[in-house]
């Protein structure tokens, strides 16, 4: 897509994704209203009950939330703002490798142990930036979260859970 | 035993080679821990633990000194250079120090904070060998009227210097709030705001949310926005001090050690409330030829103010810790375990049971500090270098190791999850120009806000007027008032002065 296209888009686009984000507050405030709505009345005494502070920052949320779609509905502030002036396009091709490398990591580290997820994980993070030595990649990544796992189970202790290859060494 | 006596025994104790050789064994151990991005103070010593118990109690309590202060050291290190912090004292300094870092000023913000960190050692020092005890008194005459008060205060100067705009940075706050909520409730054992998922009972860990919004939200954003091909190239600049960023940093150091020491000491003072002041108090007095310099390239005040702040009140901690047996942070909580471990109860009677250990506590405390300053300032080269590691590599490592922080502390997938979600919204926050340090701020001291107000209205039976009657408390409030009403009668007046 060239350049042009791109910038008519943001232009246009801009005061709708604000309002998106405004309405996206207004819910996250009704959520926690809802769950403020949810908890069980205590059944012991007290001034101030369980529920009070939730409801009081749901309610806030909520307007807080249609201030800024008010905001937004008047044109919004993103254009005003510098760095997305200046801002290249979406990255899709980093953002979703990047992603990637998040859901293998959540996939994998239960079941195949840290030492493999987070090598996969710092391959596809390294080519999502750029990197086009996968191998090279690889070779660093192991070393890095073995190093890691080395230092944090076998030299201090902390438990980070066993896989494949942590059962070997 | 009167202080002076005291801290001269304590030093002619700490000053044999065999102690000062614990001390510096201490320090390195604390500082090569501490470094580890994800890992703060309190995990640190409680790593080392171990370590301690195969030394006699003297011994032992030397090398912890070390280690905690060698900790901090390290922790404030890769808040600066990675965006990391390990743990909550720490967040505010990597505000400004991950942004100098990245504009080439590593070296002078690393070097702020450590020669920042030695001053408020210093002030800790004193302050625990000549005033403590005195604070001690005064600090237990507030209740928690009064300390909800303080937070009120702390919320109100947090709001009034949001940056950008008030909606989006209350926005943040109320978020943070939000946050804070997730988990059981102290007074009523309800669980709030969990959703039926059981990980969240235990509550949002801070320094996971600390770690999504700065490093993870940020790393994504940089994927957002990366351009094929374009490398960023990451300069080191010079690593000393200028004269002008001397200038700069002393004031800072000076008042964020003086902030820190107080409300390290206050029963619920902690290392956050003071940091976050700090901050907004220097960006609120910084000259103004530099005030662009905060949010944008890094202020060097913005490392220096809160760094000190941050150690100033780790030592304070150590007040109530030693005189009423009373942890009021995680690190010394440990400590505390630590002395227990050895049969030594702290509390008011541990000053003249055990004269000799606690004034060579105090004293090694202080060698700690000298030799931090000794040992870090020449490997402060060493560290910037850590920033010319390549784009992908670099941001792939800080992703790997703010995973095995996260998951290595609660072997738990929820968190992790936890962990990317925030991350994502945190990418959206600096999208659309959301500040994320509200976030935290909200998260902390939401919590405990809401616990003062319960307590202060149980005791008061209901009654809203007790945070006006209690004189201390009603003070604060004045306090805030002015914070709040005070900048704006000011533009005013210098409005209608002009006009």
């Amino acid at each position: 897509m060239n350049q042009l296209s791109h910038r008519a888009g943001t232009a246009a686009g801009t005061p709708r994704a604000d309002l998106v984000v405004g309405l996206g507050v207004v819910v996250l405030g009704l959520l926690v209203l809802y769950a403020a709505w949810a908890i069980p009345e205590s059944p012991l005494y007290a001034q101030v009950g369980a529920k009070a502070v939730p409801y009081l920052v749901g309610v806030i949320l909520v307007a807080l939330g249609i201030g800024l779609s008010a905001t937004a509905a008047k044109g919004g502030w993103s254009h005003g703002l510098e760095e997305e002036m200046a801002a290249p396009p979406t990255n899709w091709r980093a953002l979703g490798l990047l992603g990637a490398g998040l859901v293998v990591q959540l996939a994998l580290i239960d079941w195949l142990g840290f030492v493999i997820a987070a090598t996969i994980q710092y391959v596809l993070v390294c080519s999502a930036f750029g990197s086009r030595r996968p191998l090279r990649d690889l070779l660093i990544g192991i070393l890095v979260t073995l190093g890691a796992y080395i230092a944090f189970a076998r030299l201090l202790g902390v438990n980070i859970g066993a896989g494949v290859l942590e059962g070997i060494i | 035993m009167d202080s002076v006596a005291g801290l001269a025994m304590g030093f002619a104790n700490a000053l044999t080679p065999i102690n000062l050789g614990w001390a510096l064994l201490g320090c390195f151990l604390g500082t090569a821990i501490g470094v580890l991005p994800g890992i703060g103070p309190a995990l640190t010593i409680a790593l080392l633990l171990p370590v301690t118990f195969k030394v006699e109690a003297t011994g032992a309590f030397i090398l912890f000194c070390g280690v905690f202060y060698g900790a901090m050291y390290g922790g404030s290190t890769t808040s600066i250079l990675l965006n990391t912090p390990g743990e909550s004292g720490s967040i505010i300094t990597a505000l400004e120090g991950a942004k100098m870092a990245r504009n080439g000023r590593a070296g002078p913000a690393l070097v702020t904070a450590a020669v920042g960190s030695f001053v408020a050692g210093t002030v800790g020092t004193l302050g625990i060998s000549f005033i403590g005890p005195i604070v001690v008194d005064l600090a237990l005459k507030l209740g928690p009227a009064e300390y909800f008060s303080l937070m009120l205060l702390c919320f109100v100067t947090v709001s009034a210097v949001l940056g950008g705009s008030a909606l989006r940075g209350l926005t943040s706050l109320a978020f943070g709030l939000m946050l804070g909520l997730v988990g059981i409730d102290l007074q009523t054992g309800q669980p709030r705001l969990t959703f039926g998922v059981p990980e969240l009972l235990d509550g949002v860990n801070v320094v996971l949310v600390a770690v999504a919004l700065f490093a993870v939200g940020e790393t994504m954003y940089l994927a957002w926005r990366h351009v094929e091909g374009g490398q960023e190239v990451r300069e080191i600049g010079r690593l000393w001090m200028s004269a002008t960023d001397w200038r700069r940093s002393i004031g800072p150091w000076i008042r964020g050690s003086l902030l820190g020491f107080p409300f390290g000491v206050l029963p619920a003072g902690g290392t956050e409330m003071p940091t976050m002041l700090s901050y907004y108090a220097e960006r609120k007095m910084v000259k103004p030829e530099f005030r662009d310099e905060f949010g944008t390239t890094g202020a060097i005040e913005g490392v220096a103010g809160p760094e000190a702040a941050n150690n100033a009140a780790a030592a304070g901690i150590l007040v109530p810790m030693l005189t009423l047996g009373l942890p009021t942070s995680a690190t010394a909580a440990i400590m505390l375990s630590a002395f227990q471990s050895y049969g030594i109860q702290p509390g008011p009677m541990l000053f003249t049971q055990q004269p000799v250990l606690v004034w060579t506590l105090i004293a090694s405390l202080y060698i700690a500090n000298v030799m931090l300053v000794v040992l870090n300032l020449p490997l402060v080269g060493l560290w910037a270098r850590i920033l010319k590691i390549p784009t992908p590599q670099l941001y792939a490592g800080i992703l790997v190791f703010a995973t095995i922080g996260t998951y290595g502390i609660s072997n738990s997938v929820t968190d992790l999850v936890l962990l990317y979600g925030i991350g994502i919204i945190a990418m959206f926050m600096r999208r659309f120009d959301f500040p994320t340090a509200p976030v935290v701020i909200g998260m902390i001291l939401g919590p405990m806000a809401e616990q003062a107000l319960r307590q202060a209205l149980t005791i008061s039976q209901g009654d809203w007027t007790t945070f006006l009657t209690r004189p201390i408390s009603a003070t604060i409030l004045a306090l805030a008032v002015v914070a709040l009403v005070g900048p704006r009668l000011w533009a005013f007046r210098q409005r209608r002065a002009e006009g």
